[in-house]
């Protein structure tokens, strides 16, 4: 439950822990846009050395992105084996039955590695380096124009703040009681499937009954300390936008800029 | 059933940059049929150190000896169910445990896992539902129609069902009314009298004075004393350094010295108390 690296922030400091939430959170999503330009080596070699240098402007460990990898392997080896060895073409280096491998498949599952790897990356960055609570402000703050359409803003982003406050919370809870029902000897991860799902009705059902419990809790405690619904609430956390921030934007021109250059060369 | 620590150390997610130490070389005895508390700050690694008894955590390195198992930083989690049979556990809330139907279903539970048949368990609820105070009619129950305090009790009755022998015990007693704290911890004492080795982990020095036959002091992994309730509580440098506090007798007992009774050793419970006042206000 510990391992898992994606979506777990890492206390720290340095420019990308200083720099607008929104703007990271953007930059993120434009990121992952722009890796689908990417179309020869250079242009992903150039998108290679943009996300080390984010990682070393972070000075975050490195190991760290490389362990957010992790619980993504399975799903990359089985999509880089799919475009490599299905990916039709008039001289294969190698064919079995329905399997050929060519020099082309071998390209294109590169690319969709290289895909993976940038995405992950940065997306860990984004996480590794923002607060839940900063995400979940940035989306608020994003999203405050649907204001106009009736789309309920605060709700959702209270909804997500309290949801995202909660994850560690329930992995604590389902620690606590997994380690219980173990001592009243339940055996996790042995025999066949049935008896495998049959292991966590014994943890589903009080992880039910204590979220219901803490979420009424956590309701009357807002309750009583006045939370009225949404509207004209003040903010504890401002996020302000600076120079640095209209820096990085122009710095993320520049980089669009070079990577439809390296683009057009074929 | 005899329990040893050798050199155990343990440190959590040893192979991430965020880890943490949890034990750092504890090595004890505790011997079959005692009572032993385990007192320490909040963090201080008596969970930590508990878990190791029934393998829910492994050392990094170092043995514990419980009974005729051996749990060392190799040891398979298959095959666990043996020792962990052998010994029980009450987590701190352990209400949070329940999740069958009836109260009958969640304490045969536990039994069945180890390999009760029907009619054992059954008994053994049956048994088990009235040690712990209640009547064989809340059997029929559902355990989340209970109060509190009964679910505490369905869940240690869920516990002793499998006739551990070894009981370990996580501030059992957190929340509860001093009337079913009182009735918890005497029927843990009852439990010792039937050969039965407790482990109690408590903030409350008073259940310490009162019922434990040994005492060990945990600070910041380490395990900083261990002897007598008695020995400790009149170690006032390892009191202080560790922030443990005094039972309410002992403290009574500084005050009234502080107005020029004398004590040789601290009396730590309430008999004693009167018993040393008694004697120094009448002579004898």
């Amino acid at each position: 439950m510990d391992k898992l690296i994606i979506g777990r922030y890492l206390p720290g400091d340095s420019l990308i822990y200083r720099l607008d939430p929104r703007l990271k959170f953007l930059i993120t999503f434009y990121f992952i846009g722009i890796v689908f330009l990417a179309n020869n080596v250079a242009s992903y070699a150039f998108l290679l050395v943009f996300v080390l240098f984010a990682v070393y402007v972070s000075k975050v460990n490195l190991l760290f992105f490389i362990k957010g990898l992790r619980p993504m392997f399975w799903l990359i080896l089985f999509t880089v084996a799919l475009q490599a060895f299905f990916t039709p073409s008039n001289d294969p280096i190698w064919h079995w039955a329905f399997l050929t491998l060519s020099k082309d498949g071998l390209v294109i599952a590169a690319y969709i590695f290289m895909r993976f790897i940038l995405i992950i990356f940065i997306s860990t960055l984004l996480t590794l380096t923002t607060t839940p609570i900063e995400i979940s402000d940035s989306i608020e703050s994003i999203l405050k124009p649907l204001k106009a359409v009736k789309f309920p803003v605060t709700q959702v982003a209270l909804m997500l703040s309290i949801a995202l406050r909660f994850v560690p919370l329930l992995i604590d809870e389902t620690t606590k009681i997994m380690d219980a029902q173990r001592a009243r000897g339940v055996d996790f991860g042995e025999g066949g499937l049935i008896k495998r799902i049959k292991a966590f009705v014994p943890i589903l059902i009080p992880l039910f009954v204590s979220s219901f419990s803490i979420a009424y809790d956590l309701a009357i405690a807002m309750e009583s300390r006045g939370y009225k619904d949404g509207e004209g609430r003040s903010k504890y956390r401002v996020l302000n936008w600076s120079k640095r921030d209209n820096w990085t934007i122009v710095f993320m021109v520049l980089v669009t800029a070079i990577l439809l250059l390296l683009r057009s060369y074929r | 059933m005899r329990i040893e620590f050798e050199k155990v150390t343990h440190s959590y997610e040893s192979s991430n940059p965020m880890s943490g130490l949890g034990l750092a070389n504890v090595s004890c005895t505790i011997e079959s049929g005692q009572f032993t508390a385990i007192v320490g700050k909040t963090g201080s690694g008596k969970s930590t150190l508990v878990k190791h008894i029934n393998a829910l955590l492994k050392p990094t390195s170092g043995t514990i000896t419980v009974g005729d198992h051996q749990i060392t930083p190799e040891t398979d989690n298959k095959n666990l169910k043996p020792l962990r049979k052998k010994v029980g556990m009450v987590f701190q809330f352990p209400e949070s445990q329940l999740f069958e139907d009836t109260v009958e279903k969640d304490i045969m539970f536990g039994p069945k896992n180890f390999g009760f048949t029907e009619e054992q368990a059954k008994e053994a609820a049956s048994k088990m539902i009235e040690v712990v105070g209640l009547g064989p009619d809340y059997l029929t129950k559902s355990p989340f129609d209970l109060s509190g305090g009964q679910m505490r009790r369905v869940a240690i009755a869920g516990v002793l069902a499998s006739d551990p022998e070894t009981i370990i015990l996580d501030e059992p007693t957190a929340g509860l009314d001093p009337v079913g704290r009182k009735e918890i911890m005497d029927l843990f004492k009852a439990q010792q009298s039937r050969g039965k080795t407790i482990i109690l982990i408590t903030h409350n020095m008073d259940d310490v004075a009162n019922y434990a036959d040994k005492l060990m002091v945990m600070h910041d992994s380490h395990l900083v004393g261990q002897g007598t309730p008695k020995q400790v509580f009149n170690d006032q440098e390892l009191l202080n350094k560790n922030y443990i506090s005094l039972p309410q007798s002992a403290v009574f007992a500084q005050k009234l010295a502080a107005k020029g009774f004398t004590f040789d050793q601290l009396p730590i419970t309430i008999s004693e108390l009167t018993a040393e006042i008694k004697q120094q206000i009448h002579g004898d």
